[in-house]
Formats: structure tokens, C-alpha cells, sequence
């Protein structure tokens, strides 16, 4: 982890609350999807860590839900302005861990990190499934990038205006699948944890620091405390503890 | 172990009961854990001291998560003591922060008895890395616990002179603002044989989730930190200063090298930065780095000649 200072190249709404936005800088040291960077904002003691949902050499990407006075500052913000950032945090999926059988499950803006898994295992020959949940059609995230890949994401709305009517859980129904990575509110995450015979879920918590110093966000786990920011936020399906 | 340097060459140098500091920021306990994390960044010998994470007798998981709020120029927090207890400090965690910081530490003591700060102290009192102790009386994230000790002169004293009792380093009292008057609490400490007063902790506050119409944290109330809080403390330092003989280790909201001299001014002999380390983790670093451009700005030629200077 360390702090860079980021150059905004682009910050465009995708849906009507969530924003795409891409940072240009040094982003060398990330390592793994599931991690995620901690951004300063003036006016605003705390930082607002997000995941990364995609990063080259010289840049990062993230979906950004406009939720609070800090993101909605944060959707206001243009083009050439720069961002104190940390990055990266997290331990990020063990990608390495992942079968040919594999699902990436998410509910709404849980997404980001399944397109950095299903990216990472393309390139190594895997090509994985996506279930994605969303309240409904206009909250869907962009499915093209996962497209790109070759993949088509099986979508679930709570409304049934598209896909299949209800939760990520009723669109994983139709899969076949051995292994499961996971990112989204703690309730799907406790019903995809029912429907995974084994696999990684991404937890969020409000953080202080991001960097394990605060211990704002630790948690019990069956090997012990942990802290989601800097142990986690990704923990294995056998060490969790509803 | 070094003892820093003499201020006569050392012009940010400063002194805490007979230990000297090579300047005087110290990270406040919680906000720097055992050091692992910050010395990753930059070499913490850096710092004069280091306050790391609050210990108590026995293993605690603390308080239920949210832990955390942001409020305006600050932040609350409810983490309650969260460390794996003093026996596993002294095995595992002081050998490793060995390994990066070569200078004595303030360890910071809390319990839920006299009895539990007493054995805590005495355990802690034996190791060579520790230079002071800092008995927190005034955790306001626990219950039956902490604060309680830290809102009655009595309770203070009797806390006081039960750890004096057991150990032979500086003691510091860390005492909470959350009392009507924070000078009886110091008096009543200094009474007891205290080598110092450590202040403030944070401001006891709370805010709404407006969604769920209940508090925000778990634990309901948490303890307010960051800027918001500095003229508060800068107050209360004022103020004790003024009440007692023994030094003062000032805390609250400092960010900044402006800070650190105004908290110095008000009767502090050294600092702590708490909340600041959270949001930017070099922090301490830059203040350190940036106090002689503090000091020439204010034709101060050594740090040490201003303690109380506003008194």
C-alpha cells in the first residue's frame, strides 16, 4: 500500500446513480482482483474506499455508487482534477483457487470486482459464469466488458423488468457450477453462502483507516479476528462466521 | 536504547520526565496499532515516541461492528479496546515491533478493575522497550470499564496510586474530557503520585443512521476525534497546566506542525496525533518534517522553550 496521487481521465454517470470513473497514475502495485483504494475527498475527514473494477499499467477504474454527500461530491468532480488515493488494499481473490467451474455472483454495485476475477481467469483459460442481481433494469451495471470476455451474465431483478424475476440466488439456480466468488450486501452474501459448495465472498464495513491500523472494521472469523480491510475483504467460505 | 538527542543541538528535542524524545509527536494509541502498518511507509524511528494500541489484562474482542462514523473535521469511533491481552503483547507483539522501532514506547493500560490495571502495569512495567506508562482511565467505548475510573477524583487517585504502587516507570494518567472539570481529575492524580497527565481522550457523541432511524454505531455512543476536537483540547491542556506541576503529553485533533506548537504553547511537553495517522498515514512523518518551517515562522529557535509559553 501506498499513496498516489491519481489524475481523473474520465467520470460518467452509467446508470442514474452510479458513476464509472478512471484515474490515470502510478496503479503498479495492485495485485489482485477484490482489492480496493481509499480516496481522499476535500471537505470530507474520511476516506471512501472502493473497489477497483479494472486497471492497467498507469491507471485504475471503479464503479461508484452516488450514495452520500461524499460520493455525490465525488460524482460532481471533472476531468484533470487529481485524487489522494491509497492503493492497493485488500488481499483481493485468490484467483488461483478458482475451477473451470466457477461462478462470480453479485448484487448490484458488488460487481466491480466479478469483471476484475472474470478478466484475470479468461487470461488463464478460464472462462467463468456471472449471475448478477440488481433491483431492476435501469440499475443494471454495463454488461459489456463482460461480453468482451465472451461471457453473457445471467441477470436477476428483484422487479422482473429483466432476467429472471427475483435475487442473484434465483439466477445461480439455472447454473451448474462448483466454486464461487462473491461481492455484495452482507444479506445476498449469506444467501449465495448457502447456494456455494466452496468458494471466496467480498465483505464490506464502514472503515476508518483501510489500512489495518484503526481496527474499525474487524470481524470474527473461525481462525480468529480479522480485519476486513487488510485480512480481508475477501475471506474463504470456511472461516466465515454469520 | 538511544535516549535522543540533547536539546541544546536538537532544537525539536523535548523531555518527559527525565526520558528524552528526540521531538515531540508520538502516535496516539489506536491509531497506530503495533507500528507494523506505518513502518511499511517509513522508518518510524522518525517518531519520539510511539503510544501503540490500548492494552488490558485479558483478550478483547471489542465492540460490534459499525465501529465507525464520520462526523464533520472528524470521526467517531466504538472499537472498544479490541487487543489480544498483555501476556500476548509481551510474547508476540513488543519482540516484533522490536525489529522497527529502537526507541522506548508509551504503553497505554486500560482494565475494568484496579486489580486488572495493576497486573496489566506491573507486566508492562518490566519490559525494557517501555518508557512510560499511559494508564487510560478514560475509554468511553467501554462499559463498567475505562471512563468510569476517569469521572471521579477518587476513582482516579485510587487507580493512581495502586499502579504507582506496582511500577517504577513515569506513569501518565490519560484522563477524559467527558467530566465537568477536567483539573480536579488532574489534581487528584498529580495527589497520587502521577508522573504526568495525558489528555484528551475523545468526546463522548453519537450520530443517527437516518435510514434505519437508530444510532449509527453498534455501541451506540462513540468517541469523537480529528479537528473538530483541537480547541477543545487545546482548552482543557490550558487549563490543567495551570492546575498542575507535572507534564503534559496534549492530544486532540493535533494535524498539523501549527498544531503541535499551539498545543505546546498551551502547557504540553509533548503530543499525540490520533485520528490524523487514519486518513494519511504519513501524518506523523510530515508534521515531524514540517516543524522547523513552523518554528522559524514563529522565530521559535527551540521547541522545548515554548512549553506553556501562553500560560
Amino acid at each position: 500500500m501506498d499513496r498516489q496521487l491519481l489524475t481523473i481521465e474520465a467520470n460518467t454517470p452509467v446508470t442514474a446513480d452510479t458513476w464509472h470513473m478512471k484515474l490515470t497514475g502510478d496503479c503498479a502495485a495492485i495485485s489482485a482482483p477484490g482489492q480496493f483504494i481509499n480516496i481522499r475527498l476535500d471537505g470530507f475527514f474520511l476516506r471512501r474506499p472502493i473497489s477497483i473494477y479494472d486497471h492497467e499499467d498507469g491507471w485504475v477504474s471503479i464503479l461508484y455508487k452516488a450514495l452520500g454527500q461524499g460520493t455525490r461530491a465525488m460524482s460532481e468532480m471533472t476531468p484533470g482534477q487529481t485524487l489522494d488515493v491509497l492503493l492497493p488494499l485488500g488481499n483481493g481473490f485468490d484467483v488461483s483457487l478458482c475451477t473451470p467451474h466457477t461462478l462470480l455472483a453479485a448484487g448490484g454495485i458488488g460487481m466491480p470486482p466479478m469483471y476484475g476475477i472474470a478478466k484475470e481467469l479468461c487470461s488463464r483459460g478460464i472462462t467463468p459464469q456471472v449471475a448478477l442481481g440488481f433491483n431492476t433494469e435501469e440499475d443494471i451495471l454495463p454488461l459489456q466488458p463482460f461480453r468482451d470476455l465472451g461471457i453473457e451474465p445471467v441477470i436477476a431483478t428483484a422487479d422482473g423488468s429483466f432476467g429472471v424475476k427475483g435475487f442473484v440466488t434465483d439466477a445461480m439456480e439455472t447454473l451448474d457450477y462448483d466454486y464461487v466468488c462473491t461481492c455484495g450486501p452482507e444479506a445476498m452474501l449469506k444467501a449465495v453462502y448457502e447456494h456455494m459448495p466452496d468458494g471466496q465472498l467480498s465483505f464490506e464495513e464502514r472503515m476508518g483507516c483501510g489500512f489495518g491500523a484503526c481496527m474499525g472494521c474487524s470481524c470474527r472469523t473461525k481462525y480468529g479476528t480479522k480485519r476486513i480491510c487488510t485480512d480481508g475483504p475477501i475471506l474463504m467460505k470456511d472461516e466465515v462466521i454469520w | 536504547m538511544p535516549n535522543g538527542s540533547n536539546t541544546k543541538q536538537n532544537p525539536l528535542a523535548t523531555e518527559l520526565c527525565g526520558l528524552k524524545l528526540d521531538n515531540p509527536v508520538i502516535p496516539a494509541s489506536g491509531t497506530f496499532g503495533y507500528g507494523q502498518e506505518f513502518a511499511k511507509l517509513y522508518d518510524i524511528n522518525i517518531l519520539g515516541s510511539i503510544s501503540f494500541k490500548g492494552t488490558t489484562l485479558h483478550e478483547r474482542y471489542g465492540n460490534p461492528l459499525p465501529r465507525i462514523a464520520e462526523t464533520p473535521s472528524g470521526m467517531l469511533n466504538a472499537v472498544g479496546l479490541q487487543n489480544p491481552g498483555v501476556d500476548h503483547v509481551i510474547a508476540h507483539e513488543l519482540p516484533e515491533f522490536k525489529k522497527i522501532y529502537h526507541k522506548p514506547l508509551v504503553a497505554n493500560i486500560s482494565g475494568f478493575s484496579i486489580d486488572e490495571y495493576t497486573e496489566t502495569a506491573e507486566k508492562l512495567d518490566a519490559e525494557d522497550q517501555v518508557g512510560i506508562l499511559e494508564i487510560n482511565i478514560s475509554c468511553p467505548n467501554v462499559h463498567n470499564g475505562g471512563m468510569s475510573f476517569g469521572t471521579s477524583p477518587e476513582a482516579a487517585a485510587e487507580v493512581t496510586a495502586a499502579v504507582k504502587k506496582v511500577t517504577h516507570k513515569p506513569v501518565f494518567m490519560k484522563l477524559t474530557p467527558n467530566v465537568t472539570d477536567i483539573t480536579e481529575i488532574a489534581k487528584a492524580c498529580e495527589d497520587a503520585g502521577a508522573d504526568g497527565i495525558s489528555m484528551i481522550n475523545t468526546l463522548l457523541g453519537m450520530r443517527i443512521d437516518k435510514k434505519k432511524r437508530t444510532p449509527l454505531l453498534a455501541n451506540q455512543t462513540g468517541g469523537l476525534s480529528g479537528p473538530a476536537v483541537f480547541p477543545v483540547a487545546v482548552r482543557m491542556v490550558w487549563q490543567t497546566a495551570r492546575a498542575v506541576k507535572i507534564p503534559i503529553i496534549g492530544m486532540g485533533g493535533i494535524s498539523s506542525a501549527d498544531d503541535v506548537i499551539e498545543m505546546m504553547m498551551a502547557g504540553a511537553s509533548a503530543v499525540e496525533v490520533g485520528a490524523a495517522n487514519l486518513v494519511n498515514p504519513y501524518a506523523c512523518k510530515e508534521i515531524i518534517e514540517d516543524l522547523p518551517r513552523a518554528m522559524k515562522e514563529l522565530n521559535i529557535d527551540r521547541l522545548a522553550d515554548i512549553i506553556g509559553a501562553a500560560l
